[in-house]
């Protein structure tokens, strides 16, 4: 019965996981509209590489994979306050989060 | 132990330890309201049973009898999910919680703690994260001015605090050299009171700065911004009723009782003896089991009395102030006290 | 056990990631993305990377999100418009998804090397010591300048932030006098 504990499962599926999650965000970042969400998928993005940076940190048995993600992590806390400080910033001068109206460089 | 009996136990104490929780937060809403009470030279609840002792019952049952109202204009999947996910997060970190002396009972089972996580403490504090969704989504969708508004203070309140909080738990983490919360009281076990974090740890800082933070992660008096009725009728939970509402009040006094359970693991010894070995060790297994157990109930039960009590006595804080409070005082002196804590270990 | 759950939360995952893409509010994307983050971390767990995965829960889903989250309410941002996009997105956007998804597909199907996840598989040959510690180890020593150099830049995005989103209309002095009184 305690099998079930030892099942193991293939890592090219969590890298295939992982390539799906990035393609799915390149996707996001084309097709939506709302900056919001633009700025989601590219965290998305982020995310499925950490993924697979995680899988191979334990497909080398290195934990420097790991240590790597947690970096992404904190530059990605970085870039989310700064990137939603910018959005913050461009909706008061234009009033609109529709990125097909944000085109010009300066007001 | 087979995966089977393994599976069983768990539930098992999944069950209890959730009705125990339960119970626990409707008679610490009767608590409150007793002292309260007491504090403002009146009785109470008093008339429902002895001493008002069955008031939170028939509390209860009142929320499940009432009319169950959904104003047309809010957004239904998100004003559904709201309540489930507070109360759900309120209720999942009490299982990384271990509330007794470990050792005791069949083989390798853990009687007093559901899951013995490498990482508890991260895992409290993770689920006390997402909590905060609870909140937001409450007032976001219930499409009230007066629910936005408090939900927009709770999240720029929690996110803020959670800062603070963190950091004033490195330095009992930088002590124990372990983030498992067995670890942690252990390490505090050895000469009773005197070896607790908060005496003989010297956090007493580190004390303080996770007091002031719980309360505001917990949107308690003085911190309660986010509900203040004389200003925003009821925060976020204004636009529920019923069941739905008693969800969020429940949520709330759940997340009162894990700070409590939190606090008393890491800076008051957790299930030990406050007195040490000061008056023998028994090898009765009854007495080895249910001391432990007394001592830790005793300990957050002290918690809950100093909340209802900053409650009564201390006005609410404005909202510059509490954003000044937590940036500007509790955040640097958290640094200090991490630098400071460091500096001793190193050169002991 | 270890297969049930990696299909579970892969599923949550592509689910939620997929939901992102055709929700048309903000608000409801900005959840999909919790249940991506909150899955993955689960899938960390599984790696045997459960400092990553408290540290998902706690930095992306309870931080990074919960900014989004209050960005969206702060905004009022309501639906988006429905259009597809420039057309180069389309001709040669999408193509090129496809494309390396295939490529980065076949590559992974074909690699002789990869091994298998276990469950209770630590990155350590040390007995008794977990992954956490090894973690702390080797960031604190090995490498301790990048990890101060990340705070740095922490420090400059929190810096950043601020001066992005106060108002330019007042001076700094008059703003900070304001919010002391």
């Amino acid at each position: 019965m305690s099998s079930y504990f030892a099942q193991e499962v293939p890592l090219s599926w969590y890298l295939l996981l992982s390539a799906a999650l990035f393609s799915l965000g390149v996707v996001g970042f084309l097709i939506k509209r709302n900056l919001i969400t633009v700025f989601m998928s590219i965290e998305l993005m982020l995310n499925g590489v950490n993924l697979s940076f995680v899988t191979f940190a334990q497909q080398w048995h290195a934990v420097k994979g790991q240590i790597f993600v947690f970096f992404v992590m904190m530059v990605a806390a970085a870039e989310a306050a700064v990137g939603l400080a910018i959005i913050i910033a461009v909706f008061r001068a234009r009033a609109t989060l529709a990125v097909d109206r944000i085109d010009l460089m300066k007001l | 132990m087979t995966i089977l009996q393994f599976f069983l136990w768990s539930l098992l104490k999944v069950a209890v330890v959730t009705v125990v929780m339960l119970l626990g937060v409707a008679y610490t809403v009767l608590l409150e309201r007793k002292l309260v009470g007491r504090i403002q030279n009146r009785w109470g609840p008093s008339r429902v049973g002895p001493f008002g002792l069955l008031q939170p019952l028939v509390d209860g049952a009142k929320s499940f009898l009432k009319e169950d109202i959904i104003p047309t204009g809010v957004y239904r999947p998100l004003y559904l999910l709201a309540p489930i996910l507070a109360l759900g997060c309120a209720l999942i970190s009490i299982g990384v919680v271990p509330f007794g002396a470990p050792n005791i009972g069949p083989g390798p089972l853990d009687l007093f703690e559901i899951a013995n996580v490498n990482v508890g403490l991260l895992v409290i504090l993770g689920v006390t994260s997402i909590g905060v969704y609870g909140i937001a989504l409450a007032g976001w969708s219930s499409n009230n001015k007066y629910s936005l508004l408090g939900a927009l203070r709770s999240s720029a309140q929690l996110v803020s605090y959670e800062l603070a909080l963190g950091l004033s738990l490195v330095g009992v983490v930088l002590r124990a050299g372990s983030l498992n919360l067995r670890v942690i009281v252990e390490q505090q076990a050895t000469n009773g009171m005197l070896s607790w974090n908060l005496f003989g740890g010297m956090q007493f800082v580190a004390f303080f700065i996770y007091l002031m933070a719980a309360y505001a992660e917990t949107n308690r008096s003085p911190f309660d911004l986010p509900e203040a009725e004389s200003e925003l009728t009821g925060g976020y939970h204004t636009e529920y009723s019923s069941m739905k509402f008693a969800m969020f009040f429940m949520a709330e006094y759940g997340n009162m009782i894990t700070v409590g359970c939190v606090a008393t693991l890491l800076f008051l010894g957790g299930w030990t003896n406050p007195f040490g070995n000061l008056f023998g060790t028994s090898n009765n297994i009854l007495v080895r089991a249910l001391f432990p157990l007394f001592w830790f109930v005793l300990k957050v039960f002290s918690f809950l009395f100093l909340y209802v009590w900053v409650r009564g006595t201390l006005p609410r804080f404005r909202y510059d102030q509490l954003m000044n409070y937590g940036w500007r005082w509790l955040m640097p002196l958290a640094i200090l006290n991490i630098v400071a804590t460091s500096l001793w270990l190193a050169y002991r | 056990m270890h297969l049930i759950l990696f299909l579970v939360f892969a599923g949550f995952c592509l689910g939620g990631a997929i939901n992102l893409l055709i929700q048309s509010h903000p608000i409801n994307s900005a959840l999909s993305l919790i249940v991506v983050m909150v899955s993955l971390a689960v899938l960390y767990l599984l790696l045997g990377a459960e400092f990553l995965a408290a540290a998902q829960v706690i930095v992306y889903a309870g931080a990074i999100m919960v900014l989004f989250t209050f960005v969206v309410m702060l905004l009022n941002a309501g639906r988006e418009a429905r259009t597809m996009g420039s057309r180069a997105a389309r001709s040669i956007g999408f193509p090129a998804v496809v494309a390396i998804l295939a490529v980065i597909a076949t590559v992974i199907l074909h690699a002789q090397s990869l091994g298998v996840a276990r469950l209770s598989d630590g990155l350590t040959n040390v007995p008794g010591q977990t992954n956490i510690e090894l973690l702390s180890t080797v960031l604190f020593t090995k490498l301790l300048l990048p990890f101060e150099v990340t705070s740095v830049l922490i420090l400059i995005a929190i810096l950043g932030a601020v001066a992005l989103a106060r108002h330019d209309d007042t001076d700094p002095q008059g703003s900070a006098e304001r919010t002391d009184k």
